[in-house]
């Protein structure tokens, strides 16, 4: 909402000149001012002038013409490329040195073979307006009604301020100069004159509601609940709207359109009311309120043939409907240029139709702002009158006497309100007094015995205060959130952060601290990405859950696995010149509830039944938690210290085992072929069984899908069955001060023979004196024979309670080695 | 005079010139070695049990006692004289060594060193958890919910009816079918809810999270962004308290030097509701100053929009059965990029959402 100071100024008396400050008190009442924006103050030296003479250069692709001027004092001579001015016409001229908006200055310089001296205004060089057809013609010669050499921004009003307010939904009545006034009023204690009574003021068509002015009948209360009509008659077509009025729209944000449309928009902004003008001649018999009939079209005012919805209210008349309500009006009975009498229609619908109407035929107007917002229900025959009254001013028009007004309007429900809520809320107290003439404030009637209840009846412009706490907000604003206390509440002793809050913190510095970097990718997918990961057409993991209106239509899926998120953010790093990057994520993906779930809705201000809430929950899309990690190029760099190492699929199962290590939990890891991972460098991982994740080398395919650089590497887990497993109380070490005993064995295996295998069986043969097993050597060639491979182990042995004899460890050792012999026909290299 | 087992070929060892001849050879000996392994060696020849003065040593014994005190005293003098040469030269010698450990093992400590490239946390990651660590502090909870949320959590049990405009301004991406009832959660609010539903009153919680709206991505505007939402339902609890409660927090993200500002707003699930706004560290509100200049920080607006906040509507302490007479609570909600963005005078939100490594390697730091 824009409203130009010098509009408020005509309904509320400010001692301040200071529109900063306005702006502050306003924002401070709720109604925040975005912007504060001076208008003419970047004008000058632009005068009133008189064409004295006209020369129509000639040679020239457009006409251009030579213009003498008077400025009253001296004659000046300028090149003008418009030809809408006659000889005797009074004009805007930028006289040198003149500067207009936007800085732009103007001095005399050759054109078109002559020395302009200046030059002649358009309204958009003015910032009048958009109009830059013609230059700006003040006056006709025949009635020059502006002084000669006056400074145009002084006549015209040109300098102002105008305050640019972002009004919330709840306060449909600041969509106003009624409603800002009345707020600074407030604001400032000063005098505020409501613009809608017009009781006072003289030339405005009173009315005579005995006598209808054009047949209404309303059909549907629930949608309309009044309906006035006034008949305005003999309007002059060639009428336009003075400067003024065109003035003031402009200012306000809108474009000035012929005097009709100015006038309703100009009672529009001041009072609040959508007005909609119909052209009388073009009207067939009473108008009716109803809902559509399915199958109904109406073409509306910007010429788009509408399928109307049963749930739509329409104005019509004998030819159909002729008018969306509230929201646009239909072109067969638009006004036009040769329209001399107007049926006004000062209605009030229903917000939650209007927004249906608007959001469904995306037809959001100023009218449907203010309806859906909430209109004051008393104000329409002021409205029209008002209306009425500037048609019969400026257009020469009659307004009959008669008014229309069908009023179905229900009581307004009175408010109890316990006068010590707004300072038990607040917290801080507030006297009855205080809470009372705060409630006059915003217009409220209050009505109550001392030490009973307020019953409280809020004005007919203030539909959304329907409960106590509503009230409470008014006496609160207007006392100033700026002096509330600021107290910090004692919570009860709280139990800290969740288990697995700590764990999921724990898995995030280890893989930070293992040298990945966190990315949070965002979780929208291509349906294609199934496809880019090769996953089968029945793996879980393609994206089964679609949003119905995507941020962008090339992916309206989530993802339902981290991977594609992570793979498109590393591919992103090593395009912008980071070779070696290593990332990860922690993050829900989603997957799709089981079909047949029904989510219920209950309705709202009451705790749902334990079932409803359950059966909620279970039509939700799983969402589990994952991990995963992408990286691509060296793991270890190579440098002045020697050669470096790339990142390969270890380095992926390592993280995975960071993750879980992070959590106290051991992976075993098999192999295992699964997309989107190299088929034989693939590692599966699992927890007591549980598959939980799967690591290694990206599928080549794969790599090439996502742009990434060869043998990139990735793993990914579900994190809940890893925070699950993690060990709630790990038991202490056994921390032993004896000497351990350290012995090497090297094994040949069979090469299919998985490590994880052979290690297994040393463990369990060697028992529980084993402290560590650690591989150090993996060999294959000469001299062990070919399908197999010697791997070389250090075994670490110690005794909690003394030291192992030389004969104890061999014996150990030689245990293990049987154990492994057995199992994994492991042969002792010697 | 002489003893019976006086040996006249072993005693000469203990003769005064012999000793003194095995004195100065050892001390030549000593002063010539070059290094300490030399030296070593010398000593085991000139000093060592075989050597000329110890084997004389081991005759003293044989002789006479008058005999036996001079030549022990002369043996003695040998002795110490060797000993104080080989020390002289020991340490002369490990003084060399040392000077060429340093001279020849300096390396260039300025080398670069960077095998393994670092790794770091996203700084919103860090931001949820320092402001949980907060509350946590107090005695708060923290809360946690889907990201596909259900229509009535999202939506209707906050007050929000379905013709509400702010449903439509919030812009919500619905999951498919729409008539499902399933959006992406347009705020963290609907956790208010469930932590309500759970826990009762009192409740004392803090829920960080991923929220989405259907706005395409600018250098402002990002469709997943992420909300710090906190509520508090207890007996009597008041706007002074929420306004304590933000001012701590305030406090806690930007320094003991941040001022606060509410301004009356809307949301449909608080009444009355406020907007907390920051001055502005930068410009301190002074780019709002005719003729100042601009700031970038606030966008000259002299304060920055931080997040919303209210008393909790009754209608949402009814979904969740609790009794609006008896318990009052306050919420907030805010912005974590808006927290973030400003505090560390970034203009772009595209680099917080891309993951470009070189955002969180910067800011994924306890600064
Ligand atoms: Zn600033």
């Amino acid at each position: 909402m824009r409203v130009p100071m010098s509009w408020l100024h005509d309904y509320v008396d400010l001692q301040t000149t200071d529109p900063r400050q306005v702006a502050g008190r306003l924002t401070e009442a709720g109604l925040k001012v975005e912007r504060v924006e001076e208008t003419g103050a970047d004008i000058s030296g632009v005068v009133v002038a008189q064409v004295l003479a006209v020369e129509e250069l000639s040679g020239f692709k457009k006409p251009i013409r030579w213009v003498t001027l008077t400025d009253g004092s001296s004659e000046h001579q300028v090149i003008c490329g418009a030809t809408n001015f006659d000889v005797g016409d009074t004009v805007a001229y930028a006289r040198p040195p003149a500067v207009l908006p936007g800085g732009f200055r103007v001095d005399k310089r050759p054109a078109y073979g002559h020395d302009s001296d200046g030059m002649i205004c358009s309204a958009r060089e003015l910032a009048l307006g958009d109009d830059h057809t013609g230059i700006l013609v003040l006056g006709k010669g025949d009635q020059p009604d502006l002084p000669l050499g006056a400074d145009v921004v002084e006549v015209l009003g040109l300098r102002d301020t105008v305050l640019e307010l972002s009004i919330n939904p709840d306060r449909g009545y600041a969509l106003s100069v009624r409603g800002i006034a009345r707020e600074l009023a407030t604001a400032y204690g000063a005098p505020f004159r409501d613009p809608a009574d017009l009781g006072d003021r003289a030339g405005g068509p009173a009315g005579d509601a005995t006598a209808a002015a054009y047949d209404v009948r309303i059909d549907d209360r629930d949608g309309c609940d009044r309906y006035v009509a006034r008949l305005v008659t003999d309007l002059d077509p060639d009428a336009s709207s003075p400067r003024w009025l065109q003035r003031r729209l402009t200012l306000a944000g809108m474009r000035p359109i012929s005097l009709a449309v100015d006038v309703t928009n100009h009672v529009m902004l001041e009072l609040g009311q959508p007005l909609h003008a119909f052209d009388r001649a073009k009207l067939t018999g009473p108008i009716v309120v109803r809902r559509a009939v399915a199958g109904e079209h109406l073409r509306t005012l910007d010429d788009v043939d509408r399928a109307l919805d049963p749930t739509d209210l329409l104005i019509c008349d004998d030819s159909g409907p002729i008018a969306l309500a509230g929201v646009m009006g239909g072109a067969a009975t638009e006004i036009g240029a040769a329209t001399t009498d107007v049926v006004l229609e000062s209605a009030h619908f229903d917000p939650v139709s209007i927004a249906y109407t608007a959001r469904r035929h995306r037809l959001g107007s100023e009218a449907s702002r203010r309806f859906e917002r909430g209109v004051d229900d008393a104000l329409q025959p002021a409205a029209a009158a008002a209306a009425g009254r500037l048609l019969e001013q400026l257009g020469r028009a009659t307004v009959a006497a008669a008014i229309t007004d069908v009023d179905l309007r229900r009581p307004r429900p009175v408010i109890t309100l316990d006068p010590s809520l707004p300072g038990r809320l607040a917290g801080v107290p507030y006297a009855e007094a205080t809470v009372r003439a705060r409630l006059h404030d915003v217009g409220c009637a209050v009505d109550s015995e001392p030490g009973d209840p307020l019953q409280v009846t809020p004005p007919s412009w203030r539909p959304d205060l329907r409960v106590p706490v509503d009230l409470v907000e008014e006496v609160v604003r207007l006392e100033g959130y700026a002096r509330l206390p600021s107290t910090v509440p004692a919570a009860p002793a709280g139990r800290g952060l969740t288990r697995q809050q700590r764990q999921r913190r724990q898995v995030g510095r280890a893989l930070s601290a293992a040298g990945f970097v966190e990315v949070l990718a965002y979780p929208f997918v291509a349906g294609s990405t199934a496809e880019a990961l090769m996953l089968d057409p029945a793996d879980p993991r393609r994206p089964s859950v679609r949003l119905a209106n995507p941020v962008s239509a090339e992916e309206p899926f989530l993802r339902s696995t981290l991977l594609p998120g992570l793979l498109v953010a590393l591919g992103r790093n090593v395009g912008r010149g980071f070779a070696d990057t290593a990332l990860f994520e922690t993050g829900s993906v989603f997957r799709a509830a089981p079909p047949g779930a029904v989510m219920p809705h209950p309705p709202a201000g009451r705790r749902p039944a334990d079932g409803v809430l359950a059966a909620m929950e279970a039509a939700l899309p799983a969402q589990p938690l994952h991990v995963a990690v992408a990286l691509a190029g060296h793991w270890e760099r190579p440098g002045w210290w020697g050669p470096g190492r790339l990142a390969g699929w270890a380095d992926a199962v390592e993280a995975a085992r960071t993750s879980a290590g992070a959590l106290g939990v051991a992976l075993e890891v098999a192999a295992a072929e699964q997309s989107p991972w190299h088929p034989g460098r693939c590692a599966r991982l699992s927890v007591a069984g549980t598959i939980v994740g799967h690591a290694g080398e990206l599928h080549p395919r794969v790599v090439e899908a996502f742009d990434l650089p060869a043998r990139s590497c990735a793993m990914e887990l579900e994190l809940a069955p890893l925070l699950a497993a993690a060990p709630e109380i790990v038991p202490a070490p056994i921390v032993s001060a004896y000497p351990p005993a350290t012995l090497d064995v090297a094994l040949v295996v069979p090469i299919e023979v998985p490590a994880a295998t052979v290690e297994t069986a040393l463990r369990d043969g060697a028992g529980p004196l084993l402290e560590s097993l650690r591989l150090f050597d993996l060999y294959t060639g000469d001299p062990v024979p070919s399908g197999h491979r010697s791997l070389a182990y250090n075994l670490r042995l110690r005794a909690p309670d003394r030291t192992l004899t030389a004969d104890e460890a061999i014996a150990i050792r030689d245990s293990a080695v049987a154990a492994a012999a057995s199992r994994c026909g492991a042969v002792l290299r010697t | 005079m002489p003893t019976p087992d006086y040996d006249p070929k072993e005693v000469a060892a203990l003769q005064a010139d012999q000793l003194a001849s095995a004195v100065s050879a050892g001390r030549a000996a000593f002063a010539a070695a070059p290094d300490l392994e030399a030296l070593a060696h010398e000593h085991t020849r000139h000093l060592g049990p075989r050597s000329p003065v110890a084997l004389g040593r081991r005759e003293l014994g044989a002789l006479p006692p008058q005999a036996r005190a001079d030549a022990g005293r002369r043996v003695n003098d040998a002795l110490t004289a060797l000993q104080s040469a080989y020390d002289e030269r020991r340490v002369e010698l490990e003084r060399d060594r040392d000077a060429h450990v340093l001279r020849d093992e300096t390396v260039d400590v300025t080398l670069p060193w960077d095998r393994r490239p670092p790794g770091a946390r996203h700084p919103l990651t860090l931001v949820q958890e320092r402001v949980a660590d907060i509350f946590v502090a107090m005695g708060w909870e923290v809360a946690e919910g889907p990201e596909a949320e259900a229509e009535w959590l999202n939506f209707d049990a906050l007050n929000i009816p379905p013709h509400h405009p702010t449903r439509e301004e919030q812009d919500t991406l619905w999951i498919d079918p729409p008539t499902a009832g399933l959006c992406m959660r347009t705020h963290t609010s609907p956790v208010q809810l469930r932590a309500l539903l759970e826990r009762g009153a009192p409740c004392y919680v803090v829920v960080p999270g991923r929220v989405y709206r259907n706005d395409p991505l600018d250098a402002t505007h990002s469709p997943v962004f992420h909300q710090l939402e906190g509520i508090a339902v207890d007996e009597g609890l008041t706007m002074g308290d929420l306004r304590g409660t933000l001012d701590l927090l305030a406090t806690a993200m930007f320094g003991p030097d941040v001022r606060t500002r509410l301004r009356p707003d809307h949301f449909p699930f608080t009444e009355p509701s406020a907007e907390v706004d920051l001055l502005c560290w930068v410009c301190h509100g002074t780019s709002t100053d005719p003729g100042a200049p601009a700031c970038r920080t606030c966008g000259s607006e002299g304060w920055i929009e931080w997040g919303g906040c209210g008393m909790v509507h009754p209608v949402v302490l009814m979904s969740a059965g609790l009794d609006p007479d008896h318990f009052s609570g306050f919420a907030f909600g805010m912005g974590l990029e808006r927290t973030l963005m400003p505090l560390h005078d970034m203009a772009d939100i595209r680099d917080l959402v891309e993951g470009d490594v070189r955002v969180s390697l910067t800011l994924g730091v306890e600064g």
